[in-house]
């Protein structure tokens, strides 16, 4: 399923209707910044060819993205990143549950035992390149993302390249998402990439699981 | 089980922890038969690695009988084997290019953040050596996890004693690649500085690779007596000086290359608050590089620098200028023990090296504390030290006399 890049998908018109202003404008983030790539040249004088997630300022960036190098083909890649597999690599997701229709829904671990949902829909999916996602009005947190799949040179295997915009809402819910994204959006999403590494290269996903002499610990358990 | 455990700086406990289980497939579990001390734990003993935590268990030489294996671990029950103290996954760009300690997933994701921070790149993992490389528990200890067992172990045929193969596991194949680092050409002059178990296996790689000559400095006298036994014309550092010995050894064009074997104990880390203190640290931190400098100034030029001695930072006063105007090479980097593992075993079983006679003491695990003490302050007389889980607290067996060439 694949859509024009100038129609809005569904999500961002319900959520322009009121109930996740939110949504709109992380989605637009990322998608003005698809159009703005991709219409440059005729406005920009300082050439680059840098992604267009490191264009500005750490502190003011609106987007996160990360890439890391994948030792096994594209097609493979691009098949297992499915989201009934991202429990196994995605520290903080306790489970995700297919609504039909390319919505799933994210139970993620937050602070103090709590939990938080992310409703997100599939918005596009380019086979063997790339698959985007947008969240809906009944997400916690407003959030899209980009996956980007590109054939790394000399048989490397592939860059995946994570692209994510998140922005969470007022209110209660908003404070404990807010916690949590302040815990670690960047910082889960980097090490949610190594661990799809890890699996995809090794099989298995890395640990330090090992005894020590500290009472707390078990020998089954990672340890930072 | 037990294990020698890191409580602080120069404080090393023997405790009785859990034992160690399966986690991964790919995972076994060795029963560990013999374990060195390493002039890399001094550094941890000395407090200068960043990321150690109270309560790790310390050791990254060691070998032992596999009691259980994962679903997918190549290893068999009783198998004897030797575990390389770098983990690597065999599977990465690195680990296929053989640039095994580069291992781009055996350190997890919770712990390559700060050594990604600190590097510029996540460093791999390795036993026993802090949070930096993995948090990995290490072998000196009665039982090991061994992740990627299919990988890493070596598998000792029988006949073969502990004492013949258990510097597979670090110091026989660092020595080794140090001499390959040197790129050596037939009849070329080598020196080497630190003759300590890295150094000596230096000195015996450098002859077998084809140097004519390799000249050694260090000023312990145990020490230089092993490695003149090696082959080594040997320079007591204190009785002359090392640069001009050097050049007029060599009709002035000094040594064709050096090998860094000493290693500087980096200052100013501590353990504390690293993930914010460690920017701050980083240019604060000096590296106490005397050998280092010296091997520049005396190698020849275009010759080549190979440093196998470990650093931790930055360094002040690094003579830069020297190393480009030479136009010196330099190869340095933990070593990628697997990649010499089956070639080194079979030079061992061929008799091409003398992996024995440096070993000065074995030892019971429950001693270790004691033994890091000697290693620590006595390094003339504590040329190796093996550990044995099954020997009796207190059977401490020394090295005959050595009789002086
Ligand atoms: N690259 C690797 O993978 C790897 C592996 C193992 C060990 N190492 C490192 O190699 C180094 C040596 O290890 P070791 O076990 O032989 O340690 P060691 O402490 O037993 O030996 C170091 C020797 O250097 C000598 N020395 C000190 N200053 C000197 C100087 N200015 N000139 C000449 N000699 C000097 C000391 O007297 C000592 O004998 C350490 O830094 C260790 O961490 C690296
Ligand atoms: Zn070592
Ligand atoms: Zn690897």
């Amino acid at each position: 399923m694949s859509r024009s890049k100038n129609d809005l998908p569904d999500p961002l018109i319900l959520a322009a209707a009121g109930a996740g202003i939110a949504v709109l404008a992380t989605g637009a983030a990322l998608w003005q910044r698809r159009r703005h790539r991709e219409s440059r040249g005729q406005e920009e004088t300082i050439a680059t060819d840098a992604p267009h997630w490191t264009l500005d300022k750490t502190s003011s960036r609106a987007l996160f993205g990360k890439s890391v190098l994948i030792n096994r083909p594209r097609a493979e890649l691009y098949a297992a990143w499915m989201p009934e597999r991202f429990p196994e690599f995605m520290e903080n997701v306790v489970a995700v549950d297919d609504l039909g229709d390319d919505v799933s829904q994210w139970t993620i671990k937050a602070p103090a035992g709590r939990e938080v949902t992310l409703v997100n829909r599939i918005t596009e999916r380019v086979e063997d390149t790339s698959i985007y996602w947008q969240s809906t009005p009944a997400s916690d947190i407003a959030n899209s993302g980009e996956v980007r799949f590109t054939d790394a040179p000399a048989g490397r295997g592939t860059y995946v390249s994570l692209i994510l915009a998140y922005d969470p809402p007022a209110g209660k819910v908003g404070r404990l998402a807010a916690k949590l994204l302040q815990r670690e959006p960047e910082v889960q999403a980097r090490r949610d990439l190594h661990r799809f590494k890890q699996l995809m290269e090794t099989g298995e996903v890395t640990t330090n699981a090992s005894p020590s002499a500290r009472g707390a610990e078990s020998p089954a358990e990672p340890h930072i | 089980m037990r294990a020698v455990t890191w409580q602080g700086r120069h404080k090393i406990s023997v405790e009785t922890v859990p034992d160690p289980e399966i986690v991964n497939p790919r995972d076994a579990i060795i029963r560990v038969t013999s374990t060195a001390i390493c002039g890399s734990d001094l550094h941890l003993y000395d407090g200068y690695i960043p990321g150690m935590r109270a309560g790790d268990i310390v050791g990254h030489e060691f070998m032992g009988e596999v009691v259980e294996t994962g679903a997918s671990s190549t290893l068999h029950r009783g198998q004897r084997v030797v575990v390389p103290f770098t983990i690597s996954c065999g599977q990465c760009f690195f680990c296929e290019k053989q640039q095994y300690s580069a291992c781009d997933n055996s350190n997890p994701s919770e712990t390559r953040d700060v050594s990604e921070l600190m590097m510029g790149h996540a460093m791999g993992g390795a036993f026993g050596y802090a949070h930096l490389t993995g948090g990995y528990a290490g072998g000196q200890a009665e039982y090991v996890r061994i992740p990627y067992s299919d990988v890493g172990p070596v598998v000792i045929p029988d006949g073969l004693a502990d004492d013949d193969v258990l510097f597979l596991s670090d110091i026989l194949p660092t020595g080794w690649q140090a001499a390959v680092n040197a790129d050596i050409e037939p009849g070329d002059t080598v020196a080497v500085w630190g003759c300590g178990p890295v150094g000596l296996f230096t000195i015996q790689s450098a002859l077998l690779l084809g140097a004519g000559r390799v000249i050694a400095i260090d000023h312990f006298p145990t020490r230089l007596a092993l490695a003149k036994k090696y082959g080594a014309e040997i320079l007591d550092y204190t009785k002359v000086d090392v640069r001009e010995a050097l050049a007029e050894m060599t009709g002035g064009i000094g040594p064709d290359a050096c090998i860094d074997c000493v290693g500087m104990e980096s200052h100013g880390f501590t353990v504390d608050n690293i993930l914010d203190q460690v920017k701050v640290k980083l240019l604060s931190s000096t590296e106490r590089i005397h050998a280092l400098r010296q091997a520049i100034l005396a190698c020849r030029k275009g010759g080549r620098l190979s440093i196998p001695g470990v650093y931790g930072g930055f360094a002040d006063k690094f003579p830069l200028g020297q190393l480009m105007e030479k136009g010196l090479t330099v190869k340095s980097g933990q070593t990628h023990v697997q990649r010499y593992s089956g070639e080194l075993l079979d030079m061992i079983q061929a008799g091409k090296f003398d992996t024995v006679s440096l070993i000065s003491h074995h030892a019971s695990l429950e001693d270790a504390a004691e033994m890091y003490r000697h290693w620590h302050d006595e390094q003339d007389l504590y040329t190796k030290i093996v550990l044995k889980p099954g020997l009796a607290k207190g059977a401490v067996s020394a090295r005959q006399e050595m009789e002086h060439a």
